[in-house]
């Protein structure tokens, strides 16, 4: 300061002299920096943190949600001490829903930016597209959406639910005397990579069930589809006989015309219900809820868990998006994903902690069985590998776009990358083995 | 203060009226005028009291030995607080003055920080009311919930389930009783058929009465004797009961009775010959219900590109600004009008929609594709621009998320036109609403001055303008009508689909595909094609699935614009 204060004052200082000087200032600061106190200058330096969600396109609607959920655990952490006494740094890039720019935004979060971890990514093929820069860099992203399985990457932490941890609970439901008794099952799902490995796994897990094969029936349609008529017809014929559920993985933008054309045929919910794997309640803001009420869903997390943990964390969510001006504001609310990318951004900073470092593989190490109190309960990373033990909800959907929970599973559902029914000989492990590896079975 | 819970909920209004009215209320409360809710006039036996009153009890054994023993009288009038009970909407209220009592709570309505619960007796479920006459809130905080774990909404359920089926049956809307009756029938007890017998001489409705007929013969079915089953199933084949095919045909497999499995496949033969009758009706329905989709979306578009011959890539956006249109004016109505005319705001949005999307387009056109016309590659970049621009000032407006578009009362739910049948609301609404528009198109270019100002222009703009026809001001007017257009269909849309920044993409393809086909610059070849796409999609669906059906039909247009480029209905030039 002083120094500055003597050079600013000094006369005909010419341009050339003076970034000579401040060149060799600069140089000494930085040589003080490796010399007597390291710590001083580094508590300063913040850790970047990379947020790769789609702030445009189609793919909008859901990820800047995301963003707005990270933003406000990064505002949280930074104004309570930041991680290791470093705030956090974030870079939002915006890959725009276009899967060939999230491989090449997550290059420059990696390269240019030099994040130390990433939160991002929604669709399966926007993860896919992304894998081989974080596996080639070694990278560390966190992936918040509950997501087909068969993937056991040593660069993603998948906080979202894993095939078992949602679909398997929410069939068993629909059977249980409890959910009904249904004895047919109508798959119908939008025609891509999720919905088409979810029905692999549901119809193997239904015939091993006992259900027979004439009783599952399996549909798709393409993205954006708009006109149901003609599925809801079907659904409607197959169910005539009674005791038929539908299980739904549509997606998106076809949800509204799906329900409305289901209500307007004069199909209920207390006689054919429909049990929905994608369908929460971010996405019930934008429907009209009148025709989805009674039907089902199957998550890890509901806006209406009644716990006091819960109730603040959307109550500071709510705030947040209120206080910088977000559209919709207090009207917002939280859901499953949302509640997955926030408690990763805490588990992230738990295990740097414990790690006492940000360097990829000692975190991923840390991480390992590590639990975290969530706003919707407990959870914990997998020891071997790095999906996440999570409670499994069935929530019944409310006038009020919220969900009521009818049933949950005893305890933490233990996570399986690869479902026992479809993959019976694999497994993800990171501990013993290098990921993905043949169980030896007996 | 336990009075300060009790307030009137204003509708809508601002923060200072809402303020102001609660002051008064605050006032009017201090001399004593405090709101008590009517007095409970009916009430429940002494033992049914008695059991209700264990309800809030504190010991988790005695709330369930309660909830069941109120459950299993199966007593009607226990229906709304058992439902109550079920969704945590019981509570136990303790007012300023008075006994604490039992009350149901209806929606919460937010204010500020707190939550407003409107109350309803338990007995009946009619609203409170202060003396005033306005409904009767309370601070949610203020209300003790009566808690019903998942053990206790598990033990009620199998009786519930009776009890509201049985008391669907008397609901004044068909649909409700026909679907209680099918219920019943699928609980098989015979004990039901007096009751259905009973409910059966006072229905009057067709499908009520076509319902109970069904439920009876199906409880028939599961009779032990073979007399008994052999008539049900001879009654089922004669009413066409759909729901019976699955039974019908193990009995028609399995029955140790030759009559019963004779008479049980001479019905599912019936049922099965009625079906395809109805499956052809639906088929046509739906194939028209599509066309008329696809007609009403690419209206607009056989004006702006067959006549003027503008590529517009932002006409989806133009139906996306339509559908917002309807969304703001839904708004509208939910803040400023009483909520009886809801159901209205419908009615109103068309033309709103048409009106807002008409003006940007005729902004659009007078601010840049009038400098571009004749140069149709620089006209497709512009207006992709510009529907870019489009979606990206909405996304930041309104934001990402879609936005909730509610359907009026009167366009839920569909028309019964047979069993089996139902032709939903909206959608019948829509085909009107394309015929209207293309009736009043038609009527506007053929019968209207300005009309035939739009087709002169088109045909030869130099003879026209020679002739003294401002050819700017009608290039503007028709850009604006077509877009008009588009903005309606925007509007009718939001019926049945989403309301996003993205809806416009969802059907650009679609309407660009039709006018193509129908042949450019003809409004009978836009008709044509539109219900022909619809109709041959709907025809190839059931059979092909919904992925195979799209790609089916787009190879036939890509193999009929093959044989024909220029469409359905071709314009005869002279020119090259």
């Amino acid at each position: 300061m002083k120094s500055k204060k003597k050079l600013m004052s000094a006369e005909k200082l010419s341009r050339r002299k003076f970034l000579k000087k401040a060149g060799v200032m600069g140089l000494g600061a930085a040589a003080m920096s490796t010399l007597p106190f390291p710590n001083v200058i580094r508590a300063a330096e913040p850790i970047k943190m990379g947020i790769l969600h789609s702030l445009s396109g189609t793919m909008a609607i859901s990820e800047v949600s995301l963003r707005d959920v990270v933003m406000m655990a990064v505002e949280e952490i930074n104004s309570s001490g930041g991680v290791m006494k470093r705030p956090i740094k974030p870079v939002v890039v915006d890959p725009a829903s276009d899967w060939d720019l999230f491989a090449e935004k997550a290059k420059q979060l990696l390269l240019k930016d030099k994040v130390d971890v990433t939160f991002g990514c929604w669709t399966s093929v926007s993860r896919k597209s992304v894998l081989p820069v974080y596996e080639k860099n070694n990278g560390l992203l966190f992936y918040p959406v509950q997501y087909e399985g068969e993937e056991c990457s040593k660069n993603v932490f998948y906080t979202g639910a894993t095939p078992n941890q949602q679909l398997i609970p929410a069939a068993d439901y629909m059977m249980s005397e409890d959910g009904g008794g249904f004895k047919k099952f109508y798959l119908l799902g939008t025609d891509y990579v999720f919905p088409r490995t979810a029905n692999k796994i549901l119809r193997a897990f239904l015939l091993a069930k006992g259900v027979p094969a004439s009783n599952i029936m399996e549909e798709y349609t393409p993205f954006h589809h708009q006109d149901y008529q003609t599925i809801v017809g079907k659904v409607k014929s197959f169910a005539s006989g009674g005791d038929a559920a539908v299980l739904s993985t549509i997606n998106g933008d076809s949800n509204v015309p799906f329900y409305k054309e289901f209500a307007n045929q004069g199909l209920r919910s207390e006689d054919v219900p429909i049990m929905a794997f994608s369908v929460a309640e971010d996405e019930l803001r934008g429907m009209d809820s009148k025709s989805l009420v009674g039907h089902l869903a199957a998550w890890n997390y509901y806006q209406s868990i009644d716990t006091p943990q819960n109730k603040k964390f959307v109550k500071n969510f709510k705030t947040y998006c209120k206080k910088m001006g977000l559209p919709g504001g207090a009207s917002r609310v939280t859901d499953d994903p949302i509640e997955a990318a926030y408690l990763g951004v805490y588990i992230w900073k738990q295990a740097v902690e414990k790690a006492g470092t940000t360097k990829v593989d000692d975190v991923r190490k840390a991480a390992y069985g590590m639990g975290f109190e969530a706003p919707g309960g407990f959870k914990k990373i997998d020891e071997k590998n790095h999906h996440l033990h999570k409670p499994v909800l069935i929530g019944e959907i409310l006038k009020n776009g919220q969900f009521e929970i009818v049933s949950q599973t005893k305890g933490l559902v233990k996570p399986e990358p690869w479902s026992k029914y479809t993959s019976p000989d694999k497994s993800c492990d990171w501990v013993n083995h290098q990921g993905t590896y043949k169980k030896t079975t007996t | 203060m336990q009075q300060a819970g009790v307030r009137a909920i204003p509708r809508g209004g601002s923060a200072r009226a809402f303020i102001s009215r609660v002051l008064i209320l605050v006032f009017a409360l201090g001399f004593g005028l405090a709101a008590r809710g009517e007095a409970q006039t009916e009430s429940f036996s002494p033992a049914i009291q008695a059991e209700i009153a264990q309800l809030g009890s504190k010991n988790r054994k005695k709330r369930r030995r309660a909830a069941l023993g109120l459950a299993k009288r199966l007593e009607p009038k226990l229906l709304p607080l058992l439902l109550a009970l079920r969704e945590g909407s019981l509570y136990r209220w303790q007012p300023e003055s008075g006994e604490a009592r039992f009350v149901i709570g209806g929606d919460a309505v937010t204010r500020g920080d707190e939550e407003y619960v409107p109350l309803f007796s338990i007995h009946g479920k009619k609203p409170l009311t202060s003396p005033d006459g306005n409904p009767f809130f309370v601070i949610e905080g203020k209300l003790n919930k009566i808690r019903a774990g998942r053990r206790i909404r598990r033990a009620i359920k199998p009786y519930l389930n009776q009890l509201q089926s049985s008391a669907q049956l008397y609901s004044a809307d068909p649909n409700v009783r026909r679907a209680a009756a099918t219920r019943m029938a699928r609980l098989g007890n015979k004990n039901l058929i007096p009751l259905l017998d009973k409910v059966l001489k006072s229905e009057t409705h067709w499908l009520g009465r076509h319902a109970l007929i069904e439920a009876k013969a199906l409880i028939g079915l599961k009779s032990p004797s073979p007399e008994d089953r052999r008539s049900a199933a001879a009654v089922l084949g004669e009413v066409h009961g759909l729901n019976a095919v699955s039974q019908l045909k193990r009995l028609a497999d399995k029955d140790a009775d030759p009559a019963v499995r004779t008479a049980s496949s001479a019905a599912i033969k019936e049922i099965e010959g009625y079906l395809n009758w109805t499956a052809t009706i639906d088929t046509l329905f739906r194939g028209l219900s599509l066309g008329s989709i696809l007609l009403l979306m690419a209206l607009g578009l056989a004006i702006v590109f067959g006549l003027m011959g503008v590529i517009n890539m932002a006409h989806g956006e133009l139906m996306m600004l339509g559908a917002y249109a309807t969304f703001i004016i839904q708004g509208v109505f939910i803040s400023y009008m009483p909520q009886n005319y809801f159901g209205w705001y419908f009615i109103l949005a068309l033309p709103v929609a048409f009106l807002a999307s008409a003006l940007m387009g005729y902004l659009m056109e007078i601010s840049i594709i009038r400098y571009l016309y004749g140069r149709p590659l620089e006209t497709l970049l512009t207006t992709w621009g510009i529907s870019l621009i489009l979606r990206q000032a909405v996304r930041q407006v309104f934001g990402a998320q879609n936005v909730d578009v509610k359907s009026p009362e009167w366009l839920s739910g569909g028309y019964h036109l047979m069993v089996g049948v139902q032709f939903p609301f909206n959608r019948m609404f829509i085909i009107a609403l394309a015929v209207f528009c293309v009736a009043g198109t038609y009527l506007f270019l053929f019968r209207t001055r300005a009309g035939l100002r739009i087709r002169a222009v088109t045909q030869n703009r130099g003879m026209s303008t020679c002739l003294g026809v401002p050819s700017r001001r009608v290039d503007a007017g028709t850009f604006a009508f077509g877009a008009g257009l588009a903005g309606m269909a925007g509007a009718a849309l939001s019926q049945v689909g989403n309301v996003g920044p993205d809806l416009g993409q969802n059907y650009i393809v679609d309407s660009f595909m039709v006018v193509v086909t129908g042949g450019v610059g003809k409004i009978l070849g836009t008709i044509v094609a539109g219900f022909g796409i619809g109709g041959m999609n709907k025809m190839l669906e059931p059979a092909m699935g919904a992925v195979f059906g799209k790609v089916v039909i787009l190879v036939l247009v890509i193999l009929f614009l093959q044989r024909r480029p220029e469409g359905l209905f071709a314009i005869r030039t002279r020119g090259a």
